[in-house]
């Protein structure tokens, strides 16, 4: 039978609409994309540029200026505050200091702390991962007990302890969370691991006279990028918290450091009269979060929805 | 099951272990052990105490057993901030405040969350889940403690309904609680409402439906009772989170438990205190995993079998 | 009307349910009519995704929400119109008037309750019964399907069963109130081909005993053959064809009903290779206007592509909607 297909009926063409539009802007995270730039990422690059005043430095007689918008605060005559002036747009805190340019150089203390702490924790999981599963055996055993403590060790308190011992500092904050990430790493890349291992090309590597080291590095490992590229965004905003959190209860980033989490620590005895001092840095530290949420949300549907239930 | 029982409290003694350890090593790593123990205007004759006292100057592996073997005496030492004070009783005293509001913020993020989560499964897709994924997703992003100032700023400051700070009535342990709550209220129904929609998906609840029984009691009889085995699990997490969590929110609100307890002695650099703190709260954390393992194998009778 | 063995139990007049997606409508049930008789079993056959589950949850009213809704017809049970009926009156119906047993028995059990608890739970909706009652008759609805041992299998969970006895456990639920109409979903593509066969005998005797009406939905012609009484033939959302088992066997006259008549496989001749239809049915939210079997067909002509055919009657009780049965073709 000659099988010529002539299909009889052509689709008709159409010309994109807005519906065609907004249905292609929808896959892409574009507001949560927006947002990490807004936040994170512009500010952190160009701090020194954007930012209108010193992070660390401020006038006494600057101290806690509303912010723009508040008006000015007359009782019996006395000027008690004169309402927000565009110098100061988020206001000053106890010191002085401009709380827009502290919160700027913010988003840079934060991403260079969720990146650093990340990566490391990152190859330190995935690294004992790969060996866990596809060694398998005793050191599978060990390492996958080893994961199991470090789940059940509360990262706070591990952090209390480290400030106790070795005082509040960059290197303490990068440590806890270290300790506190790297077990997800290690178990998810491991579950991976044993799932590629069992399949056909890794026998064939095998056969072909590759060495352990090759196959984990050439043939295994590109496939569990995605994975760990997926996970790493989801922890980006939990990083961000953790690290806030620490700083917040003076375990963390040492001040004065502009980290967000000490700035609305600093604003907690001020809740009464200068509500601006702790509210505007925890937008900051809300919006990044949110948005890194929303980011590693698409990346898992995009790129692993297995991912589903981490 | 009892098998199953014996491995589960087997890994979680480990767990309790390696606590153990690493507050051991973090003691040494930075130093001499009994400058962390004494307070800076301590004399010889006191180093020499505790010296005795916890083996320091015996080989590590001696020292290790001294150090456990006090622990479990309930010797943590002695308070540097709090003179002379037995750190453990110090933490004991403490634990009643924190429990309060621990158990009132599970209680809080349990019956809001499940009941929640079981509503936004059931009118998936409409206006009601859409409002319940905004406020988990916000619950998920907010700060804890950042949370708590503004609760502070909004209800205490400018209306004046409840106290900033303190513990004593019914009343100051509303703002703390929420604020310790929320973000566990946010993650139950995140879960409950994705195990609901998988149970809901199921042959079993088409059957259940097609028997006739009414949709109430397919939604909060055979659905839930295969949903809750998700949020359970969770509620062991929960309560450990709230632990740690406590520790956040006891300074924002000034709430006199072991959280507050903590950073006082963080602040002081008291390291008996904190060490104590750490050790029991492990051990609670530990603890309510284990139980939920053990639950949930109850809930579910196929892991009854497998194990 | 008279209490005769062909008194009409249900009847669908131009059923229609739609999946309303955010982009577009699938047309699932697309105006289908058919009727049951008492103690009969109709066949309804189609490809899988031809609405044929869709159809059997419209029955019960249980189609999934909020995206899919019945948007037009009648399904009279018993004389009553089931579209008529609010939520609470239609629960009175599930169950005990129209039941269904589902595909799979692996997963149709809950798994936290235990069997006895699922069965009088079935029970319990229909009748106002003492605990004690009901336990005796949950025994009885498992004796009824073949159970050994009924008494001790009420405290059983379905993850200690086998999967033919769960499907027995399922199909005790289904008859335990002895509803008129049950619908069968391919209730053995999950069991192996003995176990089937079991089932399916266990179907008939139920019914020769209560003169139960059962639909029976499939894509296997070779289980129609054995079990129905009458075929109705489903393709694209619409009833292409239906008739007697013997009508449709020995003259089946839309193109779509000889191809998969010719389809199944027959032990007696030696084929070379299997016939299959080429091509895939239309989608169901994007239909054409004329007869949806068309792209698919040998036949096929101008008209076919402009209009969908009306159904024609054969002879009385047999029909199908083919232009070829038009006097004009």
């Amino acid at each position: 039978m000659a099988n010529i297909a002539i299909p009889r009926k052509l689709p008709a063409y159409r010309v994109p609409g807005w519906r065609q539009v907004r249905e292609q802007a929808r896959r892409y995270p574009l507001v949560p994309l927006a947002i990490i730039l807004l936040v994170l990422v512009i500010p952190a690059i160009f701090a020194n540029v954007i930012a209108p005043h010193s992070p660390t430095v401020g006038s006494l007689s600057n101290r806690l200026q509303p912010p723009i918008g508040s008006g000015a605060e007359v009782i019996d005559g006395i000027v008690f505050s004169e309402g927000g002036t565009w110098a100061h747009p988020l206001g000053t805190d106890k010191q002085g200091r401009d709380i827009l340019s502290r919160i700027i150089y913010g988003a840079r203390v934060s991403l260079t702390v969720a990146s650093i702490s990340i990566i490391i924790a990152g190859i330190i999981g995935t690294t004992l991962g790969l060996i866990a599963g596809y060694f398998g055996g005793n050191i599978d055993h060990l390492i996958m007990r080893l994961v199991d403590i470090a789940l059940s060790i509360p990262g706070i308190l591990l952090a209390l302890v480290l400030a106790v011992a070795l005082g509040p500092s960059f290197q303490t904050v990068i440590i806890v969370i270290v300790v506190v990430f790297w077990s997800r790493y290690a178990r998810l890349v491991r579950g991976e691991t044993l799932a590629i291992k069992s399949q056909d090309f890794i026998n064939r590597a095998r056969v072909a006279g590759a060495s352990n080291f090759r196959i984990i590095t050439r043939h295994v490992f590109p496939n569990v990028v995605n994975t760990i590229i997926v996970l790493a965004t989801l922890e980006v905003g939990q990083v961000i918290l953790l690290e806030a959190s620490l700083s917040f209860l003076g375990a963390g980033l040492p001040k004065p450091t502009p980290a967000w989490g000490l700035m609305v620590a600093d604003g907690r005895e001020l809740i009464v009269g200068s509500w601006w001092v702790a509210f505007f840095p925890g937008i900051a530290i809300l919006l990044a979060v949110l948005s890194m949420n929303l980011m590693g949300d698409w990346l898992r549907d995009k790129l692993d929805p297995k991912l589903r239930n981490v | 099951m009892q098998r199953f029982i014996i491995i589960r409290v087997f890994h979680s003694v480990l767990a309790l272990f390696a606590v153990s350890i690493i507050i051991f090593g973090l003691a040494r790593i930075s130093g001499d052990p009994v400058a962390m123990m004494l307070p800076i205007e301590a004399t010889d004759a006191d180093f020499a105490r505790v010296r005795a006292a916890w083996g320091l100057d015996k080989p590590l592996h001696i020292q290790y057993a001294t150090y456990v073997g006090n622990i479990f005496q309930g010797n943590f030492g002695e308070s540097i901030k709090w003179k002379g004070q037995d750190a453990l009783s110090l933490v004991l005293q403490r634990f009643p405040a924190t429990l309060e509001l621990s158990v009132f913020a599970l209680v809080i993020s349990a019956v809001i969350g499940l009941p929640i989560g079981v509503i936004v499964a059931v009118k998936k897709d409409t206006g009601v889940d859409l409002a319940g994924k905004i406020v988990a997703l916000l619950g998920q992003s907010m700060p804890s403690f950042w949370l708590g100032l503004m609760l502070m700023w909004v209800f205490a400051v400018q209306f004046g309904l409840l106290p900033t700070s303190g513990r004593g009535t019914f009343k100051h342990l509303i703002l703390p609680a929420v604020a310790l709550g929320y973000f566990q209220v946010a993650a139950v129904m995140r879960l409950t409402r994705s195990s609901m929609l998988e149970v809901l998906d199921t042959e079993f609840v088409k059957l259940a439906r097609i028997k006739g029984i009414s949709e109430n009691m397919v939604v909060w009889k055979h659905c839930l009772r295969n949903a809750l085995i998700a949020p359970l699990t969770y509620f062991g997490l929960i309560m450990g989170g709230f632990l740690t969590g406590s520790v956040v929110t006891e300074t924002v609100f000034g709430w006199p438990g072991i959280g507050l307890l903590a950073i006082d002695a963080v602040r002081a650099r008291d390291f008996q205190v904190v060490q104590s703190v750490v050790i029991l709260f492990a051990a609670i954390f530990i603890l309510s995993n284990l139980v939920v393992d053990i639950l949930y194998a109850y809930l579910d009778p196929r892991i009854r079998y497998t194990h | 009307m008279a209490m005769t063995q062909n008194e009409i139990v249900l009847e669908v007049n131009d059923l229609r349910t739609y999946i309303f997606n955010r982009t577009s409508t699938v047309k699932a049930v697309d105006g289908i009519s058919f009727f049951l008789r008492k103690g009969e079993t109709l066949g309804i056959v189609g490809e899988s995704g031809c609405g044929k589950t869709m159809t059997a949850l419209s029955l019960l009213r249980l189609v999934p929400k909020p995206a899919g809704r019945i948007v037009g017809g009648e399904i009279r049970l018993n004389g009553e119109d089931l579209l008529q009926k609010n939520e609470d009156e239609m629960r009175q119906v599930r169950g005990r008037q129209i039941s269904m047993i589902l595909q799979d028995p692996q997963t149709s059990l809950n798994p936290v309750f235990n069997i006895g608890n699922q069965l009088i739970e079935a029970l319990g909706v229909a009748r106002k019964d003492n605990r004690k009652g009901m336990v005796a008759r949950a025994v009885d609805a498992l004796r009824n399907v073949n159970v050994a041992a009924p008494e001790r299998r009420l405290e059983d969970f379905p993850h200690q069963m086998s999967g033919g006895m769960k499907q027995r456990v399922v199909g005790a639920i289904a008859i335990s109130c002895e509803p008129s109409v049950i619908i069968a979903d391919e209730p053995t593509t999950a069991l192996d081909v003995t176990i089937q066969l079991q089932y399916l005998r266990l179907l008939k005797d139920i019914q020769a005993k209560t003169g139960l009406g059962i639909i029976f939905i499939t894509h296997d012609f070779g289980v129609v053959a054995r079990m129905c009484d009458r075929v109705a033939v489903m393709y694209a959302g619409r009833i292409v064809e239906q008739g007697t088992c013997r009508n449709l066997f020995n003259s089946p006259s839309h193109p779509y009903t000889q191809a998969l008549i010719a389809s199944v496989p027959k032990l007696e001749e030696r084929v070379d290779r299997l016939y299959s239809i080429e091509g895939q049915p239309p989608l169901l939210s994007n239909l054409p206007v004329g007869c949806r079997f068309e792209p698919r067909c040998p036949h096929a002509k101008e008209r076919c592509l402009a209009e969908y055919p009306p159904s024609f009657t054969i002879e009385s009780g047999h029909s199908a909607d083919c232009w070829r049965l038009d006097a004009a073709w």
